[in-house]
């Protein structure tokens, strides 16, 4: 049997050829954000969603890894797997067990910028996962056993990093292009550094860094506004009005044109890539993510996906990205080619690099990027835990909340003159620092 | 395509899933074979579609391995009306996502999409199902990218080649043996004409199953299957790996990898295991609920022994995937504590084997197991992806849509008796692989830390943009 006997007649796909012009609506009752300000005044979104009998409920405090102490990195890392060790009047065990047994699924997360949590659980143990959520953040207990094991834990992950080209390479890219800012510093903590920190520091971190005018809340699920209110007072109700006064510098951008090579023995080269970028307030960030997006985020069908992995087999994946932080905005990427043909790689990365800069992007790009960008917003919306995860991330970045009915239009207002004018300031390709890790052929390290 | 590459040497493996009357699944058959299967959801205006081929890994044929999984990768390069990778560009232009994935038992191909373009989706996999069309030019660097992705899922990590040795150790004979992307030397030689042959002998309507979830009624599916599936004749009947079982396994393996890129061991050992697939019974489920009262989360079993009480290990646990055709594997892992004997670790372990098989589980073990296995099933209803996921798999792996709504009924009857007779019948030591990962030999902890340079670390993890 060949193929062609199994083509079936009616198919026909040129139609598809047509630029479609479309036109998102925003799923207006699916999305319907409120929100709630909680009787003692903590103010929280919230989408109502009976879809599944289950909530999910996510928060962040702004100021998180990047506050770390100099010689105590790794303390608000340290904190994000303590506080569901033991709180309150539970030990390690007990408060585990409470998790487990009634399926509570309670996560926190350290990044530079923010200290980040969630609960998910059935309607039922609502008032449960509420409660043990206010014990972990007001009351943690710090006992010695689990902070002696989870920072064995850390330990041996900090050993074991070297094992993974990937970390290796950007966190060389990170010193230097971030240099003395604490976005350069290990925030995952060193040997040294995870040595030193003890309980009083982590006590501290909580004290200092949980406090209610730095949380941003919001609940995705069966819940209604008053139960929300309620579980909003129960859970944070208890922590101090005002966080301790922080600030960061700007990050000053560095390592133009340095190339970084760490000699390991793999078999392929892992390089990341990139220089400094934009952030997310400023008036250009759409067009730079539409500039962006056809350079190096679209998956299989960017300029850099197709010149280095579709037409020449150099690599699985490739990719850039904007990455906007609190005091910085960086473009940044990965590649990992067999160490034979790196330098292709890039090579390449640089010559697309250069020409998008040169020539901007062209009104199809634009189009079918508008296109994909606004539909396939809503579609990535698929679970409470993704909604949630939005919508903290809309109030950290302070973009409103009639962002999702402002957004499309945003990314469709973008002109292809801004996309030229953006793409020539942008991308420079004489800027990339560059880092890899392997035994790269023909690529050598320039300060 | 960005391959899932899910079955063995997979580590984190999906919590156990499907449930009672959870996913409510409509279910239709067209003439030509095709099975298609309708999970509503409407929270949101988007669909899912999901086509799975009943054929992974295990059915690549003898001298080459991989195949199955480079046509997966092929089936975006172009069709008899379509260019190459038109498919995902035109996808991503109608405001839609995709991507697909290789398992031992399975191929899929999946799209997210707002529930209005699923004609447009429907109409593109029915295409590649019956049309699809490569050119050599197109082929040719796509093996490469292939063997790109292996270095880097598996050449630039010992431990994903440890795990790669210790599972074609485990089975002596059945086609699990070899990784779904293929050994090297055999993926290098893979044809074009070889991957056609594959993908006209597999890829009928009779040897798929059609998913769809999301904001559609199945009144709309049904003509839109008709309309693009309908018309694809039959491929041949297929039979799947019938003649093919382990023999009695009688000697214990134990693999050893040492190499320079580690730097803290790693134990492990997989146990030879019954699968649902393979239809031994409701055995699959005990050893499900072992696997949670074992080795699931901070105070199961094996966390509270071996890290909390006896401070040998700094993490333990385990992994058990029912959902396969053939036989699977009960697997057990842990790392010791700096300055811990592996044979220290290793020997604790298998004290609490022993413990269990003396004295089973408890009451109270098994009702807290049964109810984080039902809840799950809730929880699973949450995405598009789950529901479809778990149907596509369990009809994939030898079980029927009754299996996976009768899950939790299932679970609920499992006793403690039903679980020691599981555990007696898996913990076998002759048939195990025992997998060491360890540090070079002239590396170790000393050494090691000496060299260990300035700038290994950490670093900030930046914000992701929206």
């Amino acid at each position: 049997m060949t193929a062609t006997s199994r083509r079936a007649g009616n198919l026909r796909l040129g139609a598809l050829a047509l630029a479609l012009v479309l036109l998102w609506a925003l799923p207006a009752d699916a999305l319907r954000i409120k929100e709630v300000t909680s009787p003692k005044g903590i103010k929280g979104w919230l989408i109502q969603d009976a879809t599944v009998p289950l909530f999910t409920m996510n928060f962040a405090f702004r100021g998180a890894a990047a506050l770390d102490p100099v010689g105590k990195e790794g303390l608000a890392e340290f904190v994000s797997s303590l506080l569901d060790e033991g709180a309150g009047d539970l030990g390690a065990q007990a408060f585990q067990a409470r998790l487990e047994n009634n399926s509570i699924a309670m996560r926190f997360g350290a990044g530079a910028d923010y200290f980040s949590g969630s609960i998910r659980a059935l309607v039922e143990y609502r008032p449960l996962a509420t409660d043990l959520l206010r014990m972990a953040l007001s009351a943690p207990r710090f006992d010695p056993e689990p902070v002696a094991r989870i920072r064995d834990q850390y330990l041996s992950s900090v050993r074991r990093r070297v094992e993974r080209p990937g970390y290796t390479a950007r966190h060389a890219w990170k010193v230097a292009v971030f240099k003395d800012h604490p976005y350069g510093r290990e925030l995952d903590g060193t040997e040294a550094s995870l040595k030193a920190i003890g309980v009083s520091d982590l006590k501290q971190f909580v004290a200092k860094r949980f406090a209610r005018d730095v949380l941003v809340v919001a609940a995705v699920g069966d819940i209604d506004e008053a139960a929300f209110g309620q579980m909003m007072d129960r859970a944070f109700g208890d922590l101090p009005a005002r966080a301790a006064p922080a600030s960061l510098p700007e990050a000053k951008i560095g390592g133009a044109g340095k190339i970084i090579v760490t000699q390991r023995d793999f078999p392929q080269s892992v390089a990341v890539f990139g220089h400094g970028g934009i952030k997310r307030k400023h008036p250009d960030y759409y067009a730079a993510l539409i500039v962006n997006y056809v350079l190096g985020g679209g998956g299989l069908t960017s300029r850099l996906a197709t010149e280095i992995r579709e037409k020449r087999g150099l690599a699985y994946s490739v990719y850039s990205r904007l990455v906007t932080m609190e005091h910085a905005g960086i473009i940044t990427g990965r590649v990992a080619t067999a160490n034979a043909r790196i330098a292709e790689s890039l090579a390449l990365i640089r010559q697309l690099w250069a020409k998008i800069a040169k020539d901007g992007i062209t009104a199809e790009e634009l189009s079918d990027t508008k296109s994909y960008l606004t539909g396939s917003f809503f579609t990535r919306l698929n679970s409470t835990r993704r909604i949630a995860r939005l919508l903290v991330g809309i109030q950290l970045q302070d973009l409103g909340i009639d962002y999702l009915d402002r957004r499309n239009r945003l990314i469709n207002a973008v002109t292809l003159d801004q996309t030229r004018r953006v793409a020539a300031r942008l991308f420079k390709p004489g800027d990339l620092t560059i880092s890899v890790v392997g035994r790269p052929k023909g690529v050598v390290s320039r300060p | 395509m960005i391959s899932a590459l899910a079955g063995f040497g997979a580590a984190a493996a999906l919590p156990p899933l499907a449930g009672a009357a959870v996913f409510n699944p409509k279910t239709f058959t067209l003439a030509n074979g095709l099975t298609v299967v309708v999970i509503e959801n409407h929270r949101m205006p988007v669909v899912r579609q999901m086509l799975f081929y009943r054929v992974g890994s295990a059915d690549d044929p003898p001298g080459k391995s991989g195949v199955a999984h480079y046509l997966e990768h092929l089936m975006f390069k172009g069709t008899r009306t379509t260019k190459p990778n038109e498919f995902s560009k035109i996808v991503a232009r109608n405001g839609g996502r995709d991507n697909a994935f290789t398992s031992a038992d399975a191929t899929g191909y999946y799209q997210t999409v707002a529930s209005d373009r699923l004609e447009l989706v429907m109409r593109m996999e029915a295409d590649r199902m019956a049309n699809l069309v490569v050119d050599p030019k197109e082929a040719a660097p796509e093996l490469k990218v292939v063997v790109e992705e292996r270095r880097s899922r598996t050449d630039n990590r010992p431990a994903a080649q440890l795990n790669e040795q210790m599972t074609a150790a485990l089975f002596l004979i059945y086609p699990y043996r070899n990784p779904i992307i293929g050994w090297k030397h055999e993926l290098e030689k893979l044809t074009l004409a070889d991957t056609m042959a594959f993908y006209r002998k597999y890829y009928g309507p009779n040897n798929a199953i059609l998913v769809v979830t999301g904001d559609i009624t199945v009144d709309q599916v049904r003509p839109l299957a008709e309309k693009y599936y309908g018309p694809i004749p039959s491929g041949p009947k297929i039979t799947r790996r019938a003649n093919i079982a382990e023999p009695p396994q009688r000697a214990a393996r134990r693999v050893i990898l040492r190499s320079s890129r580690v730097r803290e061991p790693r134990w492990s050992r997989d146990y030879l295991a019954p699968s649902r697939g393979q239809g031994r019974g409701r055995r699959a489920d005990a050893l499900e609920m072992l696997d949670v009262i074992l080795g699931t989360g901070a105070t199961s079993r094996l966390y509270r022994a071996l890290v909390i009480e006896k401070k040998l290990a700094l993490s333990v646990g385990t992994a058990y995937d029912a959902d396969m055709l053939g036989p699977t594997a009960f697997g057990i892992y842990a790392r010791p504590k700096q300055g811990v004997e592996v044979a220290t670790l290793e020997a604790a372990v298998e004290a609490e084997i022993a413990r269990l098989l003396a004295h089973g589980v408890t009451e109270a073990e098994v009702k807290a197991a049964k109810k984080r296995l039902l809840a799950g099933a809730i929880f699973a209803q949450d995405s598009l992806r789950r529901g479809a996921s778990a149907i596509g798999t369990a009809l994939t792996s030898g079980q029927s849509i009754a299996d996976v709504e009768n899950w939790p009924e299932y679970i609920e009857k499992v006793t403690p008796a039903q679980i020691l007779e599981a555990a007696r019948d898996v913990f076998r030591i002759e048939r195990s692989v025992t997998g060491l990962l360890l540090p070079a030999a002239e590396s170790k902890n000393g050494g090691a830390a000496a060299k260990k340079r300035a700038n290994t670390g950490g670093g900030p993890r930046p914000g992701r943009g929206k």
